[in-house]
Order: structure tokens, then C-alpha cells, then sequence
């Protein structure tokens, strides 16, 4: 017979995890919302036995115990209910009774995550707050040689080229022979990235797609958002806010039956079709959307059964290499729309980017290539992929438009650049150094969680459970009691909020550049770093 | 910022017309360097209009090694001009062996080459004498052309133009662009000072370019022998007016297309508006963004002027039939074309392109907006 207090090799004290609730007695109300709220059950309501002494003056009695019984919460330790560190009960709290604080010591659950041989999944990002990005430095201010510009009063131009862009020696042929030209896009260089509707929520995804509408209409800026691999609701395909959306194809083809019905209904191309081989956050491996998230919308639009995992394969299956997947994928994307909307892939920053870059300069569809680094975030991953898999973006962008310089084609394929771009927060500042780097624009994706929505997942592992739908946000939630939580209309807000003033910031940093009417793609001599070994790597200016 | 003059002139001129005129405008420059381009010569050069003239700076041993360079391709000498200077140069001035113009007459064997092969190997020869002279300093050459002759120098114009006695009557030329450099954020280095030159094309510029990082990179990766050097970044003012005309066929209309297209709701309401983007697209990465006057001459003789998108550079142009002069400064231009009628100078700014037709009775404009 089993005793009653044993404990296990997974038994773990409070202490051993990442994070310990604090409770005051005193403040708590009772109220019972930090326990309604925690999206993983961390905290339970808790009865305590107490026992007082009491010593009554005088020796006529003996002292005695007074046993009583208060409640509160009790934090639980099994690794399936311990804290994420969320923090939800502290917004719910009246009193400021209770918060998760991080635990001082490296925590013990780490190695208790994978019962039943399971490993860790999850979502976010890698778990790491460093950024070279942020290190890099804009050193060459216009000053007294050359006039400073204006980034209030001068006229700015922040587009950038999505698309395959014809050598200038070939346009003066193909304009006087009429030839076909490949289709350009003239967008904004910041793109809401891959997150599909089943990923996201569909409030979550309402307020993004109103946003991106509202920028567009309303303030002239032409900004674009990637699908994801999950197909689009088939209302939006069939308006004229598509030309506003890039479709994402991925090795699943999740929702892509619905989309090619859809084709002779559709008013407008889309922007672009995304073809996507891999993503940074966990390079070499399919999508992944668990089955806690597929309901029944989700299930409808991507084509599959209700309540299932679904894993797209790590690659394309009807591919077996390079040349088939450059030559035919795309072609037969460019076919579908009538060589009218510009189809590039995207894969994950790795060694061989070169390799996948310069098949495609030999190849006139191919209209870009999208890099996703290290730091790229995503919905469901294995911890281990997301954290020790993958390339960082910087070098790998830097390699891969310092090829084309090479071989004379950085103005006919765009690289765009994805993976970490904000993760401190400088979005502008990173973007900007991508650029200065030779990314023809950035792709954001838990940036654009964290600012529109109030996304609360950090590098330090603070809630990362997008994978399981309980998203405490309702970002990443297919629970209606969970995403009603979020309000598409303010959603939509601060997309737009973020949008101008990330506008605003990348002017202030190109207008002391001396730049204004384009954007300063590879434009390297305006960086420094104070790491010399990054420098030498980059080719940048080593500063100090 | 540097100062800039440039005039045209129907009857063949001193270049100390431009440097009197560089001389007015002093204040702007620092005298870290002169540069002159004269062609549609007069004076000696006159009657050698075909023959390509070699312009630079030999040290005595840099003039031996050009010699047999020039044997081993059969170039023969047909005429030449060699400054020796006087043996203490003004302050600031390197001490030079000579400064060199000579004409050439074309191998033999060239008679049967097109125009373009000849003009190519013209131009390989240059770059090729460049390089050899690099290492050692011994030689410096700046242009190798028909009808062109280029002198640089450091120091102040007038100073110089003295100490290298320019007035001398042999140099005469119709067209003289003429520069006075500020030397800004680069090193004092000859090459890097204006104007440049390339196969008959030749500008100068007024202030720093923001973009020559990525349109080096640009040109560079064009795979053209002759689009090297960069040691000022106003070189590629030069080379991207060269592109567009050698290897684009484009007009000088597209000159200004290029550096500083429309935006893309002007060309939405441009009547060529889908054509000009086509062309911004292609060739994003020669727009520069700085502020920057841009003057030059092309080999047909035809005079231009444009300027950056928000004018933060001035210039002006004004004269009569028959002479015409280009100038950073107005005072410049006073100087050198008093008697004019002063309404008529003109200031292009953020749109506009002005030029002078090689039969010089008028000044032509046009903005982006017409063409």
C-alpha cells in the first residue's frame, strides 16, 4: 500500500518552479477572480488550518489551542497547473492581493515538462532577450557638411518593392517589345508576418485585418498582412480588402481548397502569395496547430475534422528538391493568378540561404525571398526547436544582399527580413538597421501580438502557452469565453497606433541619415556596433 | 560644400574665366582643391579634334613607364603640353615633376574598330594607366578623350591657376566646367576631387551624397570596367548619367527621373506615369537622397543643371546667345557674364532640368512634370 505523503520524482515545490505566487491575506477579498482567470489552473482556492495559542493571563487555566480555518489560494506545483507567470490574477485582483513573481533560482520544472515522454511545446519566441539588433548603432548624422533633413516638414517615401523587379538594362527592351514585366507591389516596408486564422484568434485576426484596411484607406499607407497557413475566410476573399493580404501556401495546404474555389469570385489579386518552406522559430519543422484550436470555424476553412492536430509536414510533399519547388511551385502560382501577383518563398535564416537565394535569381518568377531568424515567434513549437534551433537574421540578411551585390541583383529580388524585430521593443530601430543591412522590409508577427494586444509572452518564458488556446488574452484562442476578451475595434486601434508611430520613428532616424525619398536598403555605412567581431561580420563600422 | 561654375561659350575662353569666377565665390570653398574639364578646345588643341588627349600628373619616372605602355599599344605622340612647375609650390600644393596633355594619334590597328570598341579601349587605357600609377603615385591620369582636357590640383584655384600659369594661351576651350572643392568628410586624395569623367561624360556636385554607399554598390555590380574609383561619392553622379545614356539609351530628361524620381501619388497623375515607374522600380538604387547640385556636360556638348528633390543646394543659370554659365552662386555668374539681362537667370529647382544645347542661343528647361 502506497503511503499517503510520498513523493515523486516530479513532486516539486513551490520553490522549484519559474514562478511563485505571492497572496496577501490581509488584501484578498475573497472575490475568487485570480482563480477564475488563470488560464492554466495554477491557483486553487486554498482552506488553512491554523492553529492559535492561547494563554489566558493568570494560571487558573492552561494555555491553550484555538484551531481556525481561513481561505485563500494555494498555488499548485504538478508541472501540467504550475504558473506561467502571466500575471492575469494581478489585472483581475481589486486589491493588489496577488501576483506571480519570478523565482530567483534556476527553476526545477524544466526538466519535469515532458511527462509521458512528451516533450515541451509551446509558444513565443526563443527563449533569449539578447538582440544583436539592438546593438547596432545609426552613426552617420548628416552634420553641417550636408544639411540635416526635416522628418516633420520634409517629404518622406517609406515603401518598399515586393516583387521581382527587372534589371534597368532589360526594361528599355521590354517596354519598346511590350514584354511582360513581373508584377510589383509598392508597400509599406513593416508587414504584419504569417499568422493564421486558427493560430490567432478570430477576433484577434478581425481587429488585424481592420487595421490594415483602416491604414491603407484612410492614411495612404500601404500596409500588408500575411495569412499564415491556414487558409482566409472566404467573405474577405471575396472583397476588395484582399489586395491588402498576402495568401500564405504551406506544406499543409490548410485552407487552399477554399481559396482555389474562390479564385473566379475574386474582385481583387491579392498582394502576393507567400510560399513558406520554413519559419525561424523552429527551421526544418512543419506548422503546427494542436487540437485544443481546432473548432468548428477552424476546421471549416482550413478543409479538416474537428479536434485534431494538425502538423503540417517540414516540407512540401510533393517536392523532392530545390529546383522542383522554385521552378514549379511558384510558376504554377503565378499561373493561377495570371502572372499578376508576385509569389515568393520564405524560409527559415539558415547556412544554405545562399544556396536557396541564388537559385532563385536564376529564376524570373521568383519574386523574393522572405528570411525568418532565430527569434521568430510562433504559435506551437517544441521548446527545443524554438530555442536551439536556426540561424540569427542579421548576418543571414547581410550574406544574402551582399550576394546579390555580387552578382548585380540586390534591386531585382527583395529580401524581407523576420524573426525578433522588436522583441525589446525598438521596433523601428531594428527595422531600420535590417534595412541599412539589405532587407527590402521587415515581417513582424508577436510584435504586433504584444502592442495591438496586449500579448503578455516574453523571452523569459512568461506565458508562451499560445499553443494550447488559452491564450489568457484571447490572441491566441479559439474559446469564445476566452478571445471575447479582446475587441477587434481596439484591436484595429492600435494597429493603426502602431503603425504611425513606428512611422514617425523610422523618419526620425533616416532624416538625420540624409534620407528620405527611399528607403536606405543596404545603405551599411550608416551603422556601427561596438562589437568589433560583429562589425567585422557584418561589414558594418566597429564604434566605441 | 563646394562651389561650382560652368560656361559655354561660342567663342573659346581661358579657364581663368572660371577661375575668377571660383575666385568670387572663395568663401565657399576652402581650397583643398581645384578641378577643371575643358572641351570643344581652341587654342593649340583646336586642330586635334579627333585625337584622344591624355591629362594628368607624371612624376619623371611615372612619364618613362607611360611612354613604353603607350609604344607597347602604338599610341604615337602627335603633340604635346607639359607644366613644369615652379620648384616651390604654394602652400598646401604637392610638389609635382609635371603636369601633362598630350595628344595622341590612335594604333594603326584601331582603324577598323568601331566606335564603341575604341571608345571602350580609350577608356581601358585610362583606368589602366591609373592603376599602374596607383601604387607608387607616379602617374595620375584624368581623362584620356577627344577634345577633353582635365587638370586637378590642391590648393586654392586662383593660386594655382597662377603657380600652373592656366592663362597661358594654349589652353582654350569653349566649355569649361570648373570646381572648387571643400574637402568634407574624405581624405584630401586627387581622384576624389571634381570634376569626374567617363568616356566624354563628366559632372561635378555640390554636397554630400546620403546614397553612394548602395549606388556604388550599384554600379559597381554592373559588370562595366569603367565604373570604378569612388573616392569622393559624387563620382557616381557621373557614372549614373553614363549608365543611363550608354547603357540604358536614355535621355538627359531621364537624368533627373532617375536621381530624384516623383513620388508615387505624383505618378499617379503623371501622363507617363506608368513608364516612369517602371523606371523608378528598376533602377531604385541610383535615386540619391542628399542635397546635391549636379552640373555636367555630355559629349554631344550640351550643358546641364539639376538638383536634389528639396533644392537645398543653389544654383543658377544665366548669359545671352552665345555664352552661358552655370554657377553654385549667383555671384559666380556675375562675375564671369556680367552684361546680361538678370530677369532671365534662372534657378531650377525641385523638378526642373536645365541645359544649354550645344548650339548655345538659349537656355532649354523642362520639369518632371512636362517629360
Amino acid at each position: 500500500m502506497e503511503s499517503m505523503g510520498k513523493i515523486s520524482p516530479s513532486t516539486l515545490s513551490k520553490s522549484d518552479l519559474p514562478w511563485q505566487i505571492i497572496w496577501n491575506k490581509e488584501a484578498c477579498t475573497l472575490c475568487g477572480r485570480c482563480t477564475a482567470v488563470c488560464p492554466v489552473r495554477a491557483i486553487e482556492l486554498g482552506v488553512h488550518r491554523k492553529r492559535v495559542v492561547q494563554t489566558i493571563i493568570g494560571l487558573t487555566e492552561k494555555p491553550g489551542n484555538v484551531f481556525t480555518v481561513y481561505h485563500g489560494v494555494d498555488q499548485r506545483t504538478d508541472p501540467a497547473h504550475a504558473c506561467i507567470g502571466c500575471g492575469m490574477c494581478d489585472l483581475v485582483c481589486p486589491n493588489a492581493a496577488i501576483r506571480p513573481i519570478r523565482s530567483m533560482d534556476v527553476d526545477k520544472l524544466r526538466f519535469h515538462v515532458n511527462q509521458g515522454g512528451v516533450p515541451r511545446r509551446r509558444g513565443g519566441r526563443r527563449n533569449d532577450p539578447r538582440s544583436v539588433l539592438d546593438e547596432i548603432k545609426f552613426i552617420r548624422i548628416s552634420m553641417l557638411t550636408d544639411p540635416a533633413l526635416d522628418a516633420g516638414r520634409h517629404d518622406f517615401e517609406l515603401r518598399t518593392l515586393l516583387g521581382r523587379v527587372l534589371p534597368a538594362e532589360d526594361l528599355v527592351k521590354t517596354t519598346r517589345e511590350n514584354g511582360w514585366a513581373p508584377p510589383v507591389r509598392e508597400i509599406y516596408p513593416l508587414i504584419i508576418g504569417s499568422m493564421s486564422f486558427g493560430a490567432l484568434s478570430p477576433n484577434m485576426w478581425e481587429g488585424l485585418q481592420m487595421g490594415v484596411a483602416y491604414l491603407n484607406e484612410e492614411k495612404g499607407m500601404p500596409v500588408r498582412i500575411c495569412t499564415g497557413e491556414g487558409g482566409c475566410p472566404p467573405r474577405l476573399l471575396r472583397s476588395r480588402f484582399l489586395k491588402y493580404v498576402i495568401l500564405q501556401i504551406a506544406s499543409g495546404y490548410f485552407g487552399w481548397d477554399e481559396i482555389i474555389h474562390a479564385l473566379p469570385k475574386m474582385k481583387e489579386d491579392p498582394c502576393a502569395i507567400e510560399i513558406k518552406y520554413g519559419q525561424g522559430a523552429k527551421p526544418g519543422d512543419g506548422g503546427l496547430l494542436m487540437w485544443y484550436k481546432v473548432n468548428k470555424l477552424i476546421a471549416a476553412i482550413r478543409g479538416v475534422p474537428q479536434g485534431i492536430s494538425l502538423p503540417s509536414p517540414p516540407t512540401h510533399q510533393t517536392l523532392y528538391s530545390i529546383e522542383e519547388s522554385v521552378a514549379k511551385m511558384i510558376q504554377s502560382m503565378s499561373m493561377a493568378w495570371g502572372f499578376r501577383v508576385p509569389v515568393y518563398p520564405k524560409i527559415s535564416a539558415t547556412s544554405t540561404t545562399l544556396a536557396v537565394l541564388n537559385n532563385l535569381t536564376r529564376n524570373p518568377y521568383a519574386s523574393g525571398l522572405a528570411i525568418d531568424g532565430e527569434d521568430g515567434g510562433t504559435g506551437a513549437a517544441y521548446n527545443v526547436s524554438m530555442n536551439h534551433m536556426g540561424h540569427p537574421i542579421a548576418s543571414n540578411i547581410r550574406d544574402a544582399y551582399l550576394n546579390l551585390v555580387k552578382i548585380g541583383k540586390q534591386n531585382e529580388i527583395p529580401i524581407f527580413a523576420g524573426g525578433g524585430i522588436g522583441k525589446n521593443g525598438n521596433l523601428a530601430a531594428n527595422a531600420a538597421a535590417l534595412i541599412m543591412l539589405g532587407a527590402s522590409g521587415v515581417q513582424i508577427g508577436k510584435y504586433i501580438m504584444q502592442a495591438a494586444a496586449g500579448c503578455l509572452g516574453s523571452e523569459s518564458d512568461r506565458c508562451n502557452i499560445c499553443n494550447i488556446g488559452l491564450c489568457p488574452k484571447g490572441i491566441t484562442s479559439q474559446d469564445a469565453r476566452l478571445y471575447r476578451r479582446l475587441d477587434p475595434e481596439q484591436v484595429a486601434e492600435r494597429v493603426v497606433d502602431v503603425y504611425l508611430s513606428f512611422d514617425q520613428e523610422l523618419r526620425k532616424i533616416m532624416a538625420p541619415l540624409g534620407r528620405s525619398t527611399s528607403l536606405p536598403i543596404g545603405m551599411s555605412d550608416a551603422l556601427g556596433i561596438a562589437d568589433g567581431d560583429a562589425a567585422a561580420r557584418l561589414k558594418i563600422r566597429h564604434v566605441l | 560644400m563646394c562651389r561650382l561654375f560652368a560656361i559655354t561659350s561660342k567663342e573659346p575662353l581661358s579657364p581663368m574665366a572660371a577661375i575668377h569666377a571660383l575666385n568670387v565665390m572663395k568663401e565657399g570653398h576652402d581650397g583643398s582643391g581645384v578641378g577643371l574639364f575643358l572641351t570643344d578646345l581652341g587654342g593649340s588643341f583646336e586642330r586635334f579634334k579627333g585625337a584622344p588627349i591624355l591629362s594628368g600628373i607624371f612624376s619623371n619616372e611615372g612619364i618613362r613607364a607611360l611612354d613604353r605602355y603607350m609604344l607597347d599599344l602604338d599610341f604615337m605622340v602627335k603633340y604635346k603640353l607639359s607644366i613644369r612647375p615652379a620648384k616651390t609650390p604654394p602652400p598646401g600644393t604637392p610638389k609635382r615633376d609635371n603636369y601633362l596633355v598630350r595628344v595622341y594619334d590612335y594604333p594603326p590597328d584601331w582603324q577598323s574598330l568601331s566606335k564603341e570598341e575604341i571608345e571602350f579601349r580609350l577608356m581601358l587605357t585610362r583606368l589602366n594607366l591609373r592603376q599602374m600609377g596607383e601604387q607608387d603615385g607616379s602617374m595620375i591620369v584624368f581623362s584620356f578623350w577627344p577634345d577633353v582636357i582635365m587638370l586637378k590640383e590642391v590648393g586654392d584655384p586662383l593660386v594655382l591657376a597662377e603657380y600652373l600659369g592656366l592663362d597661358n594661351e594654349e589652353f582654350q576651350a569653349r566649355i569649361i566646367l570648373a570646381q572648387g572643392r571643400q574637402n568634407t568628410n574624405y581624405a584630401i586624395d586627387i581622384y576624389a576631387c571634381h570634376p569626374f569623367f567617363i568616356q566624354g561624360y563628366s559632372t561635378m556636385t555640390n554636397g554630400e551624397n546620403t546614397a553612394f554607399v548602395p549606388i556604388r554598390e550599384y554600379l559597381a555590380s554592373r559588370n562595366y570596367a569603367g565604373y570604378v574609383g569612388y573616392q569622393s561619392d559624387s563620382e557616381v553622379f557621373t557614372h549614373i548619367l553614363h549608365f543611363a545614356q550608354q547603357k540604358l539609351g536614355m535621355g538627359l530628361d531621364m537624368y533627373k527621373h532617375l536621381l530624384t524620381p516623383l513620388k508615387d501619388e505624383e505618378l499617379q497623375r503623371h501622363q507617363n506615369g506608368d513608364r516612369l515607374r517602371a523606371v523608378k522600380h528598376a533602377c531604385r538604387p541610383l535615386i540619391i537622397d542628399g542635397p546635391n547640385c549636379v552640373i555636367g556636360c555630355l559629349p554631344d556638348r550640351t550643358l546641364f543643371m539639376v538638383q536634389d528633390s528639396k533644392k537645398l543646394r543653389p544654383g543658377i543659370v544665366g548669359g545671352a546667345s552665345g555664352m552661358f554659365a552655370f554657377s553654385s552662386e549667383m555671384c559666380g555668374l556675375d562675375a564671369a557674364i556680367p552684361a546680361r539681362n538678370k530677369s532671365e537667370d534662372f534657378q531650377p529647382m525641385k523638378y526642373d532640368t536645365v541645359m544649354v544645347p550645344p548650339h548655345r542661343q538659349e537656355v532649354v528647361r523642362w520639369n518632371q512634370w512636362e517629360r
